[in-house]
């Protein structure tokens, strides 16, 4: 919310499948999976998002939120929305003593490294066909997109950079 | 001098990512299960909910080391654990095990009258309880990245957490209103550092995520701390001493996430069977409030 007042985009809070009507793009951003996946299931969130991203709109998903997005998610196995084509592993660097900061790129959008923060952060085990990575830290994909999906293993949104929000609100 | 480093801004990252949830208090695998099933965004372990430490008196310590690691092993959600205030080889052997936040809190017993634990040097992230903008800024000065209302852990009453809130926001409303030469005496007033007062005067607000604990029984308790500013809401025996706890979780998760929805609070408060047995604060011997333990 932070990030997205500072580069003057309009935003509000969803809560409801309602709530989604009144939004071009949606970003859903870091947090609990698991928690986020209770919360869906009482707001009848999971098949309207579906519907959303069916109709073409954008839409971002940012540590939970790209566990949520995943066709395969390990470590355990759990309830997805599988609108990205990846298998992804959930706290796969470890609890919250391994999480960090690293450095990573995304040749496409940004001249420049880019600061990533990790936090009990998943990583990407297999990348589809239809799927392109845009980023990569050390060896690793950290963001990847299938057309009108967007997702990071990291938190952009926890930085001051504003590269990859930027490229998120041009595909509306 | 307070930074914003890399190590606390992945501390205070991780409590980012609770805002907006409930973070129960459990005291063994089966619990966590039922709070992670009922959309906890955390768990707290402990030896014993507050409402029983306060019944049965004796030492509250730690929990055991055993349980932790059970607790670690049955959620996927980050866990928590108390170490005792000032109890620094505690919190050592929390961070070993890889405990995800230790609460260096006032409902276990302290081991230190004077002070609180050095919390920098750790790799992992603290909370602490504060009663006022004083307190908070003390323990943010020691490390502590994520501050939450003591209240009066265990009464099942809201009052004191209310009080609490209620003194941090409007202190950090005051601030924002001084001239720059007003501050070092406000600093002094608070028994504060005075980088952290002038943090808090240019940006209005902490800068940690403020949380709210100590009290919470009921879903209307817990949209109460979220409308009063707090950010997310530990519940402690709130849940596990009332008579549906899975209910109750559910109910107050919910109406957490919808707090300024007094609709949808309304229905979380259906049906819920019987709260907590609470205590009058006001009638407790000084002796018997958790609250002013540390300072």
């Amino acid at each position: 919310m932070k990030m997205l007042e500072r580069i003057g985009a309009p935003w509000k809070l969803v809560k409801s499948a309602h709530d989604l009507e009144e939004v071009d793009a949606l970003i859903m951003p870091g947090g609990e999976s698991t928690t986020m996946l209770k919360f869906f299931s009482e707001e009848g969130l999971g098949p309207a998002i579906k519907k959303f991203a069916g109709e073409g709109k954008p839409v971002f998903g940012t540590c939970a939120g790209a566990i949520l997005l995943a066709r395969e998610v390990s470590n355990p196995p759990q309830e997805k929305l599988a609108l990205l084509d990846i298998a992804i592993e959930r706290n796969a660097y470890g609890r919250q003593v391994d999480s960090s900061i690293r450095q990573g790129e995304c040749p496409e959008l940004a001249s420049h490294p880019l600061e990533m923060v990790f936090i009990r952060a998943p990583i990407i085990r297999r990348v589809g066909a239809g799927v392109k990575v845009l980023g990569h830290s050390g060896e690793l994909p950290v963001l990847v997109e299938q057309e009108n999906i967007l997702a990071a293993t990291f938190h952009p949104e926890l930085t001051e950079d504003e590269t990859i929000h930027r490229y998120f609100l041009q595909k509306i | 001098m307070w930074q914003y480093d890399e190590t606390m801004k992945l501390k205070v990252g991780l409590a980012e990512m609770l805002k907006g949830g409930v973070i129960m208090d459990v005291t063994t695998a089966e619990q966590a299960k039922i709070a992670e099933d009922a959309g906890a965004c955390a768990v707290m372990a402990l030896e014993r909910v507050p409402a029983d430490i306060r019944k049965e008196g004796g030492v509250a310590r730690m929990a055991s080391i055993k349980i932790i690691k059970q607790i670690m092993d049955a959620v996927t959600i980050p866990v928590m654990a108390k170490a005792r205030i000032g109890h620094f080889a505690e919190a050592q052997v929390l961070e070993a095990v890889g405990v995800d936040y230790v609460d260096e809190s006032e409902v276990l017993t302290p081991a230190d009258e004077e002070h609180h634990i050095h919390k920098w040097p750790y790799k992992a992230p603290f909370v602490c309880g504060a009663r006022n903008l004083g307190e908070a800024l003390r323990r943010i000065g020691e490390g502590a990245a994520m501050i939450r209302t003591k209240g009066e852990a265990g009464s099942g009453n809201i009052v004191e957490a209310v009080r609490h809130l209620r003194a941090i926001t409007g202190e950090i409303r005051l601030l924002t209103t001084l001239r720059e030469e007003e501050l070092m005496a406000k600093a002094k007033e608070l028994g504060a550092p005075l980088d952290l007062v002038k943090w808090v005067a240019e940006h209005g607000r902490l800068p940690v995520p403020n949380f709210s604990a100590g009290g919470i029984a009921t879903p209307a308790d817990a949209s109460l701390v979220m409308q009063l500013g707090a950010e997310a809401c530990f519940v402690g025996s709130g849940i596990f001493k009332s008579a549906d706890p899975d209910k109750r979780a559910k109910a107050i998760v919910r109406a957490t996430t919808h707090y300024n929805d007094a609709k949808i609070v309304a229905e979380c408060s259906e049906e819920l069977g019987e709260a907590m047995r609470g205590l009058d604060v006001a009638k407790m011997k000084p002796e018997e409030l958790l609250q002013t333990r540390g300072w």
